[in-house]
């Protein structure tokens, strides 16, 4: 589902010195998807980049196989709220098809949707696959990849969050090597095999988007 | 040095930066965060600053009063709902005074993500005379807490800092100092508090505090932390007066800012002038000075209308737009979108319709949380309601923790749950009032809480109870953190009375279910007080715990946590 009419917002660099920069993503899945360490790795870069950041987070309840989601902020310019207003997110980025779609009311008018195309049903009225695919095509700007079967192929299960991140790269309007910079530093602590697997989940999302 | 640090491990870090000796705690969201970083800090393991959980909120208190009085700095973390149960060290603390520096952090939770409520804990500080902080980032909140530790023991008070879900758990960079304060030396000075409350005492002390109010009023109108009101409005004098003014505090505050910076402004151009609040009691002279230039005046607070209703008797009240007049909701959290809409609708702003907004999808369905796959939990719920069946209106009290889930389907298994512990004093209440099966379930962490009392309760009267304390060895409904009665609940059990006949320990797996549905019937049938205890580790942090083995498999067990 790849989408046609693709849009690139410019990067930092192409927006030339001076101007202003702001990104609010909406991340989300299902509670235990990994859709915090998305948020660090972003949250990483953008300090790496000196741009103000503000990330609110959902804990307790919810986490239990719930829906989750977090409202992450970035820009040149001080941010005053800690949430997103409804109409003005830049980036959705899902782990999961149908969460996408719940948070559609916050989504900008040229916002784009990066979501995971594979359903996590648990709960027993899940809606058709196919409805949901099918809603989401009818958006102009989504990305929607299977990144689970992606991690399984290549035999990195546990970076399937950082496959959907790089895929999301230009939505967000974030250097690549920013991100790659930032994956280092975050993982530095678990060892270089980690590392090495979440630089090689963005690329292969990078190529995807 | 810049940091990216949620609220809460902003708190932490502004404690221990602070001089901080101790935090004593017991897990709630959203405050559980605190002691969690105080407890993986490095300095704060080296300086053997104490961040082990306590057994519930009122312990903790005391024990924080107690670290006081031998002149250290102690903080007291909990949620909202925490500072119910240590209400009676809380609103005495401001009786005995302090000696070192505390710092009661409570964390509220408007619109309940996480809580049975959404009191506000604003009203417990001023009942109880003791002066409240209320930061509106993370910034500030790292840098109260130095300023609500020297204010505590310049006043000898113990300082409230109020937070809510949004504060705790949102992450921004914040610069913090390259040096800790270090911690202050033991010193039995105690001189200006008073330790011992017999009513002579108790009766000098009120009058003090309560004739220090007023100086802790004044100081909040000075506070570093307060804006404004600004810009004071330039029509001053002339006779004339701004249409509206704002009085925001905490997150609120935020919201304010983010519409009046990025919607089109009306007021012919002139800029609105906000009061920032962030220290309490309530600064009557800023109040009066934004009232005073007003027309009308609005108040963005988060949690409760603690402000407005102050307000209100200093004002003529069909002039203070807010939460009780409508203009903002009545109950739940505030959002960008609500504060930008009432600004709009007060003439302050350009009406929003420039935004395009999507619909909610039809085809998105509640996902709401469930028990984990592999929770003991589920065994313990599906074995009690193939025993249940065989009775007719069989009651069961539920308690506090993951297991309150049983209430969703598929098992549809609790019939009440109101506070921690309350499982056996209602289902001993209920019994008392002729009940039979009255069946109680309770979490391990929750039973030492707050439970074990009403289980001796229930032994002194032989009440006609069944008690399952269903033990995963974990705090888990706020993410596995240690459980203070962990090997302990059977010799707690005998040692409160229960007969040792009617003391069963099971472990909660499909395999088992013929002997725990033989033991849970026996039990009912039984007319007296029996205790059932499944036991079986959290399927969560024994994943966690597999985890950590096989990445690490060479470093040395981690040195217990102070
Ligand atoms: C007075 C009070 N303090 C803290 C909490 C937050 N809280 C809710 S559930 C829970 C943990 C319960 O643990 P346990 O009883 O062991 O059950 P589990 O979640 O492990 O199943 C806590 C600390 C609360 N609701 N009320």
């Amino acid at each position: 589902m790849n989408n046609s009419i693709f849009t690139p917002r410019p990067t930092r660099e192409g927006q030339g010195g001076g101007s202003s920069f702001k990104c609010d993503i909406i991340l989300c899945g299902v509670g235990g998807q990994g859709i915090l360490s998305i948020a660090t790795i972003i949250g990483e870069a953008a300090m790496n980049e000196n741009l103000y950041i503000k990330q609110a987070e959902v804990h307790g309840m919810s986490q239990r196989g719930g829906d989750v989601q977090s409202n992450l902020r970035i820009s040149s310019d001080p941010i005053d709220s800690d949430l997103i207003a409804r109409g003005s997110a830049d980036v959705i980025i899902s782990m999961e098809p149908m969460e996408a779609l719940r948070y559609l009311p916050y989504l900008g008018k040229d916002g784009w949707i990066v979501t995971s195309s594979a359903p996590f049903v648990n709960i027993p009225n899940y809606p058709d696959i196919q409805d949901i695919q099918a809603e989401l095509s009818r958006l102009p700007h989504v990305i929607a990849i299977d990144i689970e079967q992606i991690a399984k192929e290549n035999q990195i299960p546990r970076s399937a969050n950082v496959i959907l991140l790089g895929a999301a790269q230009k939505a967000l309007g974030l250097d690549y090597t920013t991100l790659e910079n930032a994956i280092r530093s975050v993982f530095a602590r678990k060892g270089e095999a980690v590392v090495e697997a979440n630089i090689k989940a963005l690329s292969l999302g990078k190529a995807a988007q | 040095m810049k940091k990216l640090l949620l609220g809460d491990e902003a708190i932490a870090l502004g404690a221990i930066d602070a001089g901080l000796s101790g935090v004593y705690a017991y897990p709630g969201t959203p405050s559980t965060e605190i002691t969690e970083y105080i407890q993986g800090n490095s300095l704060a393991r080296e300086r053997g600053i104490h961040s082990r959980w306590c057994t519930n909120e009122k312990t903790a208190m005391e024990a924080a009063l107690g670290m006081s009085f031998m002149g250290k700095r102690a903080l007291v973390c909990m949620k909202h709902v925490g500072l119910n149960v240590c209400a009676d060290p809380f609103v005495n603390s401001a009786m005995t005074g302090v000696n070192g520096g505390v710092v009661v952090l409570v964390a509220d939770d408007p619109s309940m993500h996480s809580s049975q409520d959404e009191q506000d804990s604003r009203f417990y500080g001023k009942f109880a005379m003791i002066p409240t902080f209320e930061p509106s980032n993370q910034q500030e909140a790292y840098d109260m807490m130095e300023t609500a530790f020297d204010y505590s023991e310049q006043q000898c008070l113990p300082v409230l800092m109020r937070v809510t879900t949004r504060m705790a758990h949102s992450r921004a960079v914040v610069m913090v100092k390259d040096q800790a304060r270090p911690e202050n030396p033991v010193n039995y000075d105690s001189a200006a508090a008073n330790w011992v409350l017999l009513p002579a005492n108790a009766r000098k002390r009120n009058d003090k505090v309560t004739a220090q109010q007023a100086q802790l009023e004044e100081d909040a109108a000075l506070s570093k932390f307060n804006i404004g009101p600004s810009p004071i409005p330039s029509l001053v004098g002339k006779g004339e007066k701004c249409p509206l003014g704002i009085i925001a505090s905490g997150i609120a505050y935020n919201y304010v800012q983010e519409s009046l910076k990025t919607l089109t402004p009306q007021q012919d151009g002139r800029e609105v002038p906000v009061l920032k609040i962030s220290q309490y009691p309530l600064p009557k002279r800023l109040v009066r000075e934004l009232l005073n230039n007003c027309q009308k005046v609005m108040v963005a607070e988060e949690g409760q209308p603690f402000i407005e209703e102050q307000v209100r008797g200093v004002f003529e009240s069909q002039n203070i737009l807010g939460r009780l007049t409508g203009e903002l909701p009545r109950t739940g959290e505030l959002t960008p979108d609500c504060v930008a809409a009432a600004l709009c609708n007060a003439g302050v702003t350009a009406p929003l319709a420039t935004r395009d907004e999507q619909g909610v999808s039809p085809l998105v369905v509640a996902r709401p949380p469930q028990l984990c796959q592999g929770c003991g939990h589920r065994d313990v719920y599906t074995a009690l309601n193939e025993v249940l069946k065989e009775y007719q209106n069989p009651r069961v009290f539920g308690d506090i923790g993951c297991y309150t889930l049983g209430f969703l389907p598929p098992y549809r298994a609790i019939h009440s749950c109101v506070d921690m512990g309350a499982s056996i004093t209602m289902a001993k209440g209920a019994s008392d009032a002729g009940q039979w099966p009255a069946v109680a379930i309770i979490g391990d962490s929750t039973f030492t809480h707050s439970g074990m009392t009403g289980l001796l309760d229930a032994v002194n009267e032989n009440a006609n109870i069944t008690v399952i304390i269903s033990d995963n060895l974990t705090t888990a409904m706020t993410g596995g953190q240690d459980s203070a009665g962990t090997n302990k609940f059977e010799a707690i059990c005998l040692g409160l009375g229960v007969e040792p006949e009617h003391l069963h320990v099971v472990i909660p797996l499909p395999k088992n279910m013929p002997e725990i549905t033989r033991i849970i019937r026996q039990e009912i049938n039984y007319h007296g007080v029996s205790v059932i205890i499944p036991q079986r580790e959290c399927i969560q942090t024994f994943k966690r715990k597999a985890k950590a083995k096989k990445q690490t498999p060479l470093t040395p067990p981690c040195r217990e946590r102070i």
